[in-house]
């Protein structure tokens, strides 16, 4: 057993007796704690798929996050008062099934980027980042503007949505099934990652122009794998409506974006544990930061500069060792 | 009519403000190739100062006059402890590291001035109104800062095509490495580089302040526009830069003013005004959108 497969068993075994362990230190708290960490971790995540593996920088991932988080919130706003969510052209109902709504949920978020992918894949580097920047930051207004769902006040979930079998409204086995939903997505994207696709997005990283000498379509490989990201951040989206049951801009706004993009780094970029370490990681330190100062940022803002200056590897690569390159 | 020239008037006051904020801000795009979030933060800095001073002194040119080497010194020293690290790293730890510097900028704005913003006041000599056209009284105030934006625009003309500064800053950023090897210090002309960049910014901070509150987090806002103008404009360049914030200024102000009168014409009012709202937020990333498409590039992108 090499120190990568120890580090990730023991992370697994935590995570799965951690409300056993929040009841044991009788701290109800951990799990809501830990259910954040999760879905964050599963945006990271999906951010991860592009920023490490495809090497597109965007800082407009938290826009997918929050579309997600609206879709769900709408439709299930709507289904609890019975109004229709749409009359014209057709008419839309509300719904509170999370089987219902969670895909659609991803499926919009997929929707939106693919228009921002196709539009801001055009271009690259310094251009890109400052491109998925304002495109989410034009979903932020757009969502401002949106007075019938609180504008900037945002909206609240009356009720967490419905699924059989599972009680989302019991902390735990919410908690359970965020678990489950990042783990698939983990192993998803494991598959992915080392598949033929993936190896074709990672080489487009590496070298673009020969990837497409190769006679590789690499605009439309960086398309998929935008989307796929996308879709991810739309899941953990529905997950966060669903575990604070309220949304509002924020969740779109471009610090949400940058802090996604923190975690990955924070935790190694280009591996698909890293960013869950690292959404852990900086969610812990804000809450302990907090405890001591309502002043936290002063000190996160220069440990990230000295972060970036001097451990690039992330904290994964720091536990696990080895290249750090394989999911 | 009289509504209609006071908006444009608004218009190219914005865009005069992002006019600012872009040049310094492509420069340092364009000349050192570090994406810079925290510009932002100079352009708060710049007007948590002026503010302060202003309010102290009681006098707006001694409130400009501090605000303006706060923002500039700062920045350089900034450049001098973080980015001057970051030139040769990639796009994402630039990134990151200016993320934090939002981060640290932000806090400490809070710690020093609190959680409650400061309003400035217009000056008294510039409080009155001019009537730039019989019938159309329009602020002093505003009409200054498009004069001194004008101003600025001529300096920079003048610095960057009459002086020997500007033609080493225009060496440096065609190569770098020919105009280090023909005797130009590069890292102080990088740091002299940065410096403007933030003195711009101060400057613009300096001057919103009377208009907007002063606020920790103010310079985001501004920040994400300027980006969009940078887009439009084409990276490094400051013609593009100034095409770009008088676009995007004027586009944004009108489409505020007048897409719910239009939409008025073919919707009941409710649901005219909503659309509008919605519409006149997203118009200038609709704007950047279509030029995207148009000419990836943007408008008057710098080199060739």
């Amino acid at each position: 057993m090499n120190r990568k497969t120890l580090a990730i068993t023991g992370g697994a075994i935590l995570l799965l007796v951690l409300p056993l362990l929040a009841a044991l230190l009788d701290e109800p708290y951990l799990v809501t704690l830990f259910s954040r960490i999760l879905i964050y971790a599963l945006a990271a995540v999906s951010l991860d798929l592009m920023l490490g593996f495809g090497g597109m920088v965007s800082l407009g991932h938290a826009a997918f996050f929050g579309v997600g988080a609206y879709a769900v919130c709408i439709l299930s706003v709507h289904g609890f008062e019975g109004t229709p969510v749409l009359t014209w052209p057709f008419t839309v109902g509300g719904h509170e099934s999370a089987l219902l709504l969670w895909p659609l949920a991803v499926l919009l978020a997929a929707l939106a980027a693919a228009v921002i992918g196709a539009l801001s894949l055009r271009t690259s580097g310094m251009h890109f980042i400052m491109i998925t920047l304002a495109f989410a930051q034009m979903l932020y207004y757009f969502f401002v503007s949106l007075e019938t769902y609180g504008g900037d006040d945002g909206m609240s979930l009356f009720a967490r949505n419905t699924m059989p079998g599972v009680d989302l409204a019991d902390d735990r086995q919410f908690y359970y099934l965020c678990l489950a939903v990042l783990a698939t997505f983990l192993f998803l994207a494991h598959r992915l990652v080392n598949s033929r696709f993936g190896m074709v997005v990672r080489g487009c990283k590496e070298n673009e122009r020969r990837m497409k000498t190769l006679g590789f379509p690499t605009f439309r490989y960086r398309l998929v794998c935008f989307v796929i990201a996308g879709a991810g951040a739309g899941l953990a989206g529905a997950l966060i409506t669903n575990q604070t049951e309220y949304v509002s801009p924020g969740l779109l706004h471009w610090t949400r974006s940058g802090e996604i993009l923190v975690m990955v780094l924070l935790g190694g970029m280009g591996t698909l544990f890293g960013p869950v370490l690292g959404a852990a990681a900086l969610l812990l330190m804000e809450e302990m930061l907090s405890i001591y100062t309502e002043h936290w940022m002063i000190y996160l803002g220069p440990f990230l500069i000295l972060v970036v200056l001097f451990a690039k590897r992330g904290i994964y690569g720091w536990i696990a060792g080895g290249t750090g390159n394989h999911g | 009519m009289l509504l209609f020239v006071e908006q444009i008037l608004n218009g190219l006051q914005l865009g005069i403000m992002l006019f600012l904020m872009s040049a310094g801000l492509t420069l340092v795009f364009g000349i050192m190739q570090v994406i810079n979030l925290a510009h932002g933060s100079f352009y708060m800095i710049g007007a948590y100062v002026g503010a302060t001073v202003t309010a102290q002194t009681g006098s707006f040119v001694l409130g400009c006059l501090a605000a303006l080497p706060a923002a500039a010194l700062t920045g350089m020293v900034v450049e001098i402890l973080v980015l001057r690290r970051l030139y040769e790293r990639d796009h994402l730890d630039q990134v990151l590291a200016t993320f934090g510097l939002i981060m640290f900028f932000n806090e400490l704005t809070r710690i020093v001035w609190g959680r409650q913003p400061l309003f400035m006041d217009v000056p008294a000599w510039l409080a009155g109104s001019v009537e730039l056209i019989p019938g159309v009284p329009y602020p002093s105030y505003r009409i200054a800062v498009i004069a001194v934006g004008i101003l600025v625009g001529v300096l920079l003309y003048l610095l960057f095509t009459r002086t020997r500064t500007g033609m080493q800053i225009r060496a440096g950023a065609s190569n770098r490495e020919m105009a280090g090897a023909l005797g130009v210090n590069i890292r102080l002309l990088y740091t002299l580089v940065f410096g403007l960049g933030t003195l711009l910014a101060g400057l613009a901070g300096v001057m919103a302040g009377p208009i907007l509150a002063v606020e920790s987090g103010m310079g985001e806002s501004i920040l994400i526009l300027t980006f969009v103008v940078i887009v439009i404009g084409g990276i490094g360049s400051i013609r593009g830069a100034l095409a770009g914030a008088l676009l995007v200024g004027l586009v944004d102000t009108l489409g505020r003013a007048f897409l719910p009168l239009l939409l008025r014409l073919f919707f009941s009012p409710a649901y005219a005004d909503g659309v509008a709202a919605s519409l006149a937020s997203m118009s200038v990333y609709l704007l950047m959108a279509a030029v995207l498409v148009w000419r990836p590039r943007g408008l008057l992108p710098a080199h060739g």
